[in-house]
Formats: structure tokens, C-alpha cells, sequence
């Protein structure tokens, strides 16, 4: 598969007339992006406000980030949930890069979680540096909690494919091309450079925990082979938040760090043959078939190393230790890439498994750690959730506004596929 | 909190899905649960049956509680 | 003004006979004494050994707590900037002292302290976690290399310098898990690390996995029908009110909830706050994760000879191993006193 994948850079956003885009403004028609939000009768209020690095702004409680993008050719945006089910991965897509749209509400669980644009605690998410178009939303009374967490989710992507379709016509400022042939002649092409995977896992234990794979929720997946393009140019979206800090957004997939770095050493250092998507589930039979069938394509595609990244902490540490321990079993080489959570003092154990073979593993940081939050001049949502969403705690939030939290609660601090420079070492 | 238990000499068995972590922070008596986010039952089952089920689990527990073992063991 | 240092020496060093007179009880002096007439040039100026502290490792060992409560007394007095322990070098009971009275001076008084000792030191594994522990020689003849390295660092300590890495400032690593950002993102570094495993070297990783540790099992229960038996789970399920706010993660408490004369979990009584799972099937049936009604059937069964009147309850998603054990350490003497005599403990 190849794609094209022409990248608009976005450095400020505004309320318009129209949604489109002028001299890196993106301007967006505040009323509009509303009503396409409303034409869901499970939300009820919906709102649009704007977000910009280094504004005095809290966002929480967020449940999703998302880049707007458009399929220019080779399929629809976000297939099998709001385009047409059909293949993507290749042909031209057009981003909205720097431009990000974050959808915000009331809890569903413990699960969303916060960005603030600026004051210390900014560094910690890269949504802090993006150009925010918030969606508030409000669902209809007793909505129940799957239906809620779907509308949101709905939501949010109908509104940046709807943003994105501003980007159609438009000229990138940068085209990037990213290409992996067929299995057999993509070995041919390198022969001589080892045969490279990405086992992609992903979280999907319920309502929170779920993510989609084309439409299909990753539960009810086994394992299976993709090309790297389709994850970039749309294929997986996020239903959950697992943890906020741990929670790959749907803006994390069409950006998976993995992809876009082994594409940077395809061709002269290695030979990027592939992704292998995985799930995590609830069960024990479905954590041993899962990581059978993902040691199985390894061997199957004669793989020389695989990079494995997980989502969320705790029972996922064992679906990462069963992989580790099966694929290293058929003689391929492997680097795990986690979080850690050995507490706020982080003396105590960081996985909550581990295996003799997990003998190279990158860390993205303690998600443990106290850190403060001050008071920010604008709340976008409400903090009324603060002390019940992960990462909070009695007596979190002070009368004044300020936040004493874990890192944890913060979107994708240390999510857990090496996207950000934050990283545990030993003292 | 499990070594805890077992440290002060009180017999204790763990009731878990995913029963490599329990292998790994070291209980020593184990039972299999049927999901993490229902140990100890099926929602899927009839009342009745889903009752059923918990019992024999329990059961099952208090038959490991009673088990003499030399080594970490899964009862399932 | 000069910084305030306490210097903290066994017997030996403090020139009081070898193994007789390990049994001397503590006692305070002022100045520097042995080491420390080496330190104390090391440390220049900016600093003062006020005072000595010196005790038999023997006493130390046995009257552990009247030891140490004395020196701590003592050292409060001095209100020094620093304590310093040691070097204890390979010397097994005086590496328990200075490990024990450094851990002590930090939790109790709030002043930094630190000691050194040579790696097979027992004191090492054991204080590791609480207290920053110089790596030095197996015997005083490492003494001369140990003092510049004792000074230097306790300069740092004194001039509020950010203590770096275990393998800059030369200590044992406390396993403790501090964060800090990359010059690399974590998957360019992943990238980076793979391409050498497959080249046959073995880079260092980011994170080494602990050895845990494990517990013998205990005999099992003998007589089930006159055994008490209680339920403890890391499953979140609280009265619905949560009254000891316990967290939906990460939880730093557990709780203790009665259950006497409930046949069954009822769902308008009890609630889940784990943050860990979806919880749509315990918010309609708490007893899939604390089987209070198949327990209660059992108790009129005759099967178990009761049940404790009450379970107690925490959060298991991202709660330190730390934390976990200290409920343990905690609750376990409840059970005790309540003559628990076997427990289940259900996770989800």
C-alpha cells in the first residue's frame, strides 16, 4: 500500500463563517459543527469552543482527540464508523496537522481525563501544543452509559471528518509518501536488512476500554496482519480511555510514533514488513489464544524483531509478558515499550507481570507521580469530576481551582507507545 | 495483600482472571475467575444458573483452602 | 554560616575495643572522631562535624529502638543540616546501624542522611529503598577513597544540588522510579534499542524487572466447618456512598464493611468504583465479585463454620505493590483478632 499523505500546517484556529482555511488560520463555523453534533438525539447540548498553546485554559473531563483529516482518494475518513466500510491506507489523505478536535462532557466512568494549555503541567500532553476545536457535549437525561460513550465518540470523529473535508481542495505545505509493498516483495526489495514488526495491542476490555478496528470492536478480533498505512490513515479510532494518561487517542493512531519510526530507518537499517494487531481482553482463554495467534505471524512472516507497544496498565501487563514470552520463543528479537506505576514515591513494583524474556523494555514514564495543577483563567467542561476521575483523589481539587493529582490524569502523559520524551529511570 | 495474609499464617486463596499476575506477585493458592470484570460469575447465565456457577467456584476455593501444597498451584 | 553535620561510628572506629565492647550503649561526643578527623578537612569549611555519635553494633542489634531512640534525641538536639552514618564497608550489624538510624533521622526528623557500604553488605539490600547508601570498599583500607567520595556528596546534599543518577554520584540504586524527558521519544529509543538486540548486543534496559518475593504456603485449613472465614477483595466494591473515599485507581486505602445479616450483595447497598473494568455487570450484582450469597448458603450448609461478619475492599488498578502490602501488614491483625482462619480474596 502507498499513501500520500499531504499535511496542511494549522497555527491558529478561529470561529468563522465558513470551515476552511487561510494563510495556517483554520477558521471553523462554530453554529454548524453544533447542529451536526445535535443531529444525535442522545446528546442534547453541544457547544464549540477553541483552545490555543499558552492560553490560560483547563480541558476535562476529555474523552477523545482527533486530527481532522480527509480522504481526498482511496476510500472514506474513519471507515466503518462514520465513512463508507472500505479499505484505507492508501491513496491521498490531507491533514489538518497542528489542528486537533477534543471532545469534552461529563464522565462516563473514572476514565477522562484533562490537558491543560499552559503552566507546568502543559508539558505532559501533546494536546497542550495542538490547536483545540472542543466539542462540549451534554447527553440527554439517563442516557445510558454505553450509548453515552458511543454518541461522544460519534461526535467527536463527525466533527473532524467534517473539519477535514475543508482540507479537500487545499495545497499541502508538505507531502510525505509512506509505502510497504506485499509481504513477498517487500522482503525482496531489502534483502539484506532484517525483517521488522509492530505488534500494535490494543485495549479492549468494555465500556471505556473498547477500541475499533474498522468499524469491529477489537474484542471480538484475532489477531491479524495489517500494512502500516492503514493505522495512519484511519483504520483504528479510540473508544476508551483506560487510564486518560495511557489512552492511545484516535489523533495517536493516525500519528503512531512506532510506524512513523520504523518508516524513518525503512529501507536503510531495517525492513518494515508489517503491523500485528492485537487486543487485550478480560478473559484468560482470550490473553493465551490472542498471543498464540500473534506468536504464530511472527513465525509465519519470518519476522527478525518486533517492537511491542501495550495500552492501559495492570491485567494488559500480562497480554504484554504472554507476547513477549511466545514471540521470543520462536527466536525473534524483542523490545517492549510500557509505562510504569510503582506509586507516587515510585518505590514499588512497576508491571503488574513479568517474564524472564522481557529483557529490553522501554519506559514512558511513572503515571504515579503527584504533580500540581494551578489555577487556570478558563475551564472548558467542568472540574466537577476531578476527584473521581483517575488520577484524582480526595481532596484533589482545592477551592481555588487548583489540582493536586496523579500524572495519570492527564491525556496520554505516558501512553504507552513511546509518543512522548517523559521516561522512569532508576535513582 | 495476599503474601500479607499468608505471612501471618492465615490460609488464604485467590480468586483471579488472570492468574499469570497471581502467579507472578506470588499467591500460592490460586482459582481460575471467568472475566476480569465478573470473577465470580456469568452474567450470560440464568439467575439460577449463574448462581450455580459462583457456588462451585466458592467450592472449589474452600477445596484449595484445604489442599496441602509444596509450590504455587491453580486449582481449576 | 557553617552547615551542621552529625557523624554516626561504631565502637570500633571510635577506637572502643572490637567485638568485646560491641556491646557499649550509646553515647554522644563532641567533634570528630576517627573517620571523621578525615571527613571533616573533606568537607573544607562550609561545613562542621558538631558531634559524634557512637554505639556498639551488638546493642545496636539487640535494643534496637532504645538505641535509636536516643541517638535521635541527641541529634535533634544538634539540629544538624546532615547526618552522615559509616562507612560501614563490608560489616554486616554496623551496616544494619547506619542504615537503620539514616532511615530513622530522614522519616522521624525530616534531615537528610546518608550512609556507605560495600556492595555484599546486607544493610544494602536492605535500606536501599529508604536511603541514599555510598558505594564503597569491603574494609576500612578503602578508607582514604571513601571520604572524598562521602564529602563530595555531602556537599551536594548541603548546597540543595540536584543528586543525580546512582551511576553519577556513585550510590546503589534505591529503586526508586523517577521520572524525566528524553532527548529521544520513547519510540524512536524503542527503534534504536531493537536494532542492536538483533545485532547481537545487549543494550541496557530502561527498565530491569524486580525479583519478587514469595511466601511459603502456609498448612491448609484442617477443620472448614468450624473455620471462620472472611472475604477480601481488590475489587472495588464499596457501600454506595464510598464513605472512606476510597480512589477509582491508584488507591491509598482500603475499607472494612459490614455485611452481618445480608444474605446477598444487594446493588442498591453496594457499588463498584474500580476504575479498571466495566463495571455494567457488579453495578446489577456486587456478588460477582464478593459472593456473599453463595457464602451465606454455605454458612447454613455447614460447609465453612461462618463467615466474618464484614469484607474488606480496595481498588487493585494501579495501586502500588507498596500500598497493597501495607493494607495486608494493616488488616491481617484484624482477621487475627476476629479468629479469621481462612480468607478469600477475589480480584477482577
Amino acid at each position: 500500500m502507498r499513501l500520500e499523505l499531504g499535511k496542511i500546517f494549522i497555527k491558529d484556529v478561529q470561529f468563522g463563517q465558513s470551515t476552511h482555511v487561510e494563510k495556517g488560520t483554520l477558521y471553523v463555523a462554530k453554529e454548524e459543527l453544533e447542529k451536526l453534533v445535535l443531529e444525535d438525539d442522545r446528546i442534547i447540548g453541544a457547544q464549540i469552543e477553541l483552545a490555543r498553546p499558552g492560553e490560560s485554559v483547563r480541558i476535562t473531563p476529555v474523552k477523545d482527540c482527533i486530527e481532522p483529516r480527509v480522504k481526498v482518494s482511496g476510500g472514506e475518513m474513519f471507515p466503518g464508523v462514520v465513512g463508507k466500510i472500505d479499505k484505507v491506507g492508501s491513496g491521498r489523505t490531507h491533514a489538518l496537522e497542528g489542528a486537533c478536535v477534543v471532545t469534552v462532557g461529563k464522565i462516563v466512568g473514572f476514565q477522562e481525563g484533562l490537558i491543560d494549555m499552559s503552566g507546568p503541567t502543559a508539558c505532559y500532553t501533546p494536546f497542550s501544543e495542538t490547536q483545540n476545536i472542543c466539542v462540549v457535549i451534554q447527553p440527554a437525561e439517563g442516557l445510558e452509559t454505553h450509548e453515552y460513550e458511543e454518541a461522544g465518540r460519534l461526535a467527536g470523529l463527525k466533527v473532524a471528518a467534517k473539519i477535514g473535508e475543508c482540507a479537500r481542495e487545499l495545497e499541502p505545505d508538505e507531502l510525505v509518501v509512506y509505502e510497504t509493498l506485499p509481504f513477498a516483495k517487500q522482503v525482496e526489495t531489502y534483502p539484506n536488512l532484517p525483517k521488522v514488526g509492530y505488534i500494535h495491542m490494543l485495549q479492549s476490555q468494555g465500556l471505556l476500554h473498547d477500541t475499533f478496528y474498522y468499524g469491529t470492536d477489537a474484542k471480538q478480533l484475532l489477531p491479524t496482519f495489517m500494512y502500516p498505512t492503514e493505522i495512519m490513515d484511519g483504520a483504528i479510532i479510540s473508544g476508551n480511555c483506560v487510564a486518560p494518561c495511557d489512552k492511545v487517542t484516535t489523533y495517536h493512531h493516525l500519528h503512531n510514533p512506532v510506524i512513523e519510526d520504523l518508516y524513518k530507518r525503512h529501507g536503510k537499517d531495517l525492513n518494515f514488513i508489517g503491523v500485528i494487531l492485537t487486543n487485550e481482553n478480560v478473559y484468560l482463554a482470550d490473553k493465551v489464544r490472542s498471543s498464540d495467534m500473534v506468536a504464530k505471524l511472527v513465525e509465519l512472516f519470518g519476522l527478525d524483531g518486533v517492537l511491542i507497544s501495550e495500552e492501559g496498565y495492570g491485567n494488559p501487563d500480562a497480554d504484554l509478558m504472554m507476547n513477549c514470552q511466545k514471540v521470543s520463543q520462536t527466536g525473534t528479537k524483542v523490545v517492549l515499550i510500557t509505562d510504569e506505576f510503582p506509586g507516587a514515591d515510585g518505590k514499588s513494583y512497576s508491571l503488574a507481570d513479568g517474564v524472564p524474556e522481557a529483557k529490553h523494555i522501554v519506559s514512558c514514564g511513572n503515571g504515579n507521580v503527584i504533580v500540581h495543577f494551578p489555577p487556570m483563567e478558563k475551564v472548558i467542561g467542568m472540574l466537577d469530576y476531578v476527584e473521581m476521575q483517575i488520577g484524582g483523589y480526595d481532596g484533589s481539587l482545592k477551592p481555588d481551582g487548583s489540582i493536586d493529582a496523579e500524572l495519570q490524569i492527564i491525556i496520554a502523559s505516558t501512553i504507552a507507545n513511546g509518543f512522548n520524551h517523559l521516561a522512569a529511570r532508576g535513582y | 495483600m495476599v503474601k500479607e495474609i499468608e505471612r501471618a499464617g492465615i490460609p488464604v486463596v485467590h480468586i483471579a482472571t488472570v492468574t499469570p499476575i497471581s502467579l507472578t506477585i506470588g499467591a500460592n493458592r490460586i482459582v481460575p475467575g471467568v472475566g476480569i470484570p465478573h470473577p465470580l460469575g456469568n452474567p450470560k447465565l440464568s439467575e439460577e444458573n449463574e448462581f450455580k456457577l459462583r457456588k462451585s467456584m466458592v467450592l472449589k476455593a474452600l477445596d484449595a483452602l484445604q489442599t496441602p501444597i509444596e509450590e504455587q498451584t491453580i486449582f481449576s | 554560616m557553617k552547615k551542621r553535620v552529625v557523624h554516626y561510628i561504631n565502637n570500633f572506629f571510635a577506637g572502643v575495643g572490637g567485638e568485646d565492647m560491641a556491646h557499649i550503649p550509646p553515647e554522644k561526643r563532641e567533634g570528630v572522631v576517627g573517620p571523621g578527623m578525615a571527613l571533616q578537612p573533606a568537607l573544607g569549611d562550609e561545613a562542621e562535624i558538631v558531634s559524634t555519635l557512637v554505639c556498639g553494633d551488638n546493642y545496636m542489634g539487640e535494643k534496637t529502638d532504645e538505641a535509636l531512640d536516643q541517638l535521635i534525641a541527641w541529634i535533634k538536639e544538634e539540629k544538624p543540616d546532615l547526618v552522615i552514618a559509616g562507612p560501614a564497608f563490608n560489616a554486616g550489624r554496623y551496616g544494619y546501624a547506619c542504615g537503620s538510624l539514616v532511615k530513622k533521622v530522614q522519616e522521624e526528623l525530616g534531615i537528610p542522611a546518608f550512609t556507605a557500604m560495600y556492595d555484599e553488605n546486607p544493610g544494602v539490600d536492605t535500606f536501599r529503598k529508604d536511603a541514599y547508601i555510598l558505594k564503597v570498599a569491603d574494609s576500612a583500607a578503602g578508607m582514604r577513597s571513601a571520604i572524598p567520595l562521602m564529602a563530595k556528596f555531602a556537599k551536594k546534599i548541603l548546597n540543595g544540588e540536584e543528586i543525580l543518577g546512582p551511576d553519577e554520584e556513585g550510590y546503589f540504586e534505591r529503586g526508586i522510579r523517577v521520572n524525566y524527558f528524553h532527548e529521544k521519544r520513547g519510540s524512536e529509543r524503542a527503534v534504536e534499542m531493537l536494532l542492536q538486540v538483533m545485532a547481537g548486543k545487549d543494550p541496557v534496559t530502561e527498565y530491569p524487572l524486580p525479583k519478587i518475593d514469595r511466601v511459603d504456603p502456609v498448612p491448609p485449613v484442617k477443620d472448614m466447618a468450624h473455620t471462620k472465614v472472611a472475604l477480601v477483595t481488590s475489587g472495588g466494591i464499596v457501600p454506595t456512598d464510598n464513605p472512606d473515599h476510597i480512589e477509582s485507581s491508584s488507591a491509598s486505602k482500603y475499607g472494612v464493611y459490614s455485611i452481618e445479616g445480608m444474605e446477598q450483595m444487594s446493588k442498591d447497598l453496594f457499588t463498584s468504583i474500580h476504575g479498571g473494568y466495566d463495571r455494567q455487570y457488579v453495578l446489577e450484582n456486587p456478588n460477582l465479585v464478593v459472593p456473599l450469597d453463595a457464602m451465606r448458603e454455605l454458612e447454613k450448609e455447614g460447609v465453612i463454620g461462618e463467615l466474618a461478619d464484614y469484607y474488606i475492599a480496595t481498588t487493585g488498578t494501579g495501586t502500588s505493590t507498596d500500598n497493597a502490602k501495607r493494607f495486608g501488614e494493616d488488616f491481617v491483625n484484624k482477621l487475627k483478632e476476629d479468629s479469621v482462619g481462612a480468607v478469600i480474596l477475589t480480584s477482577t
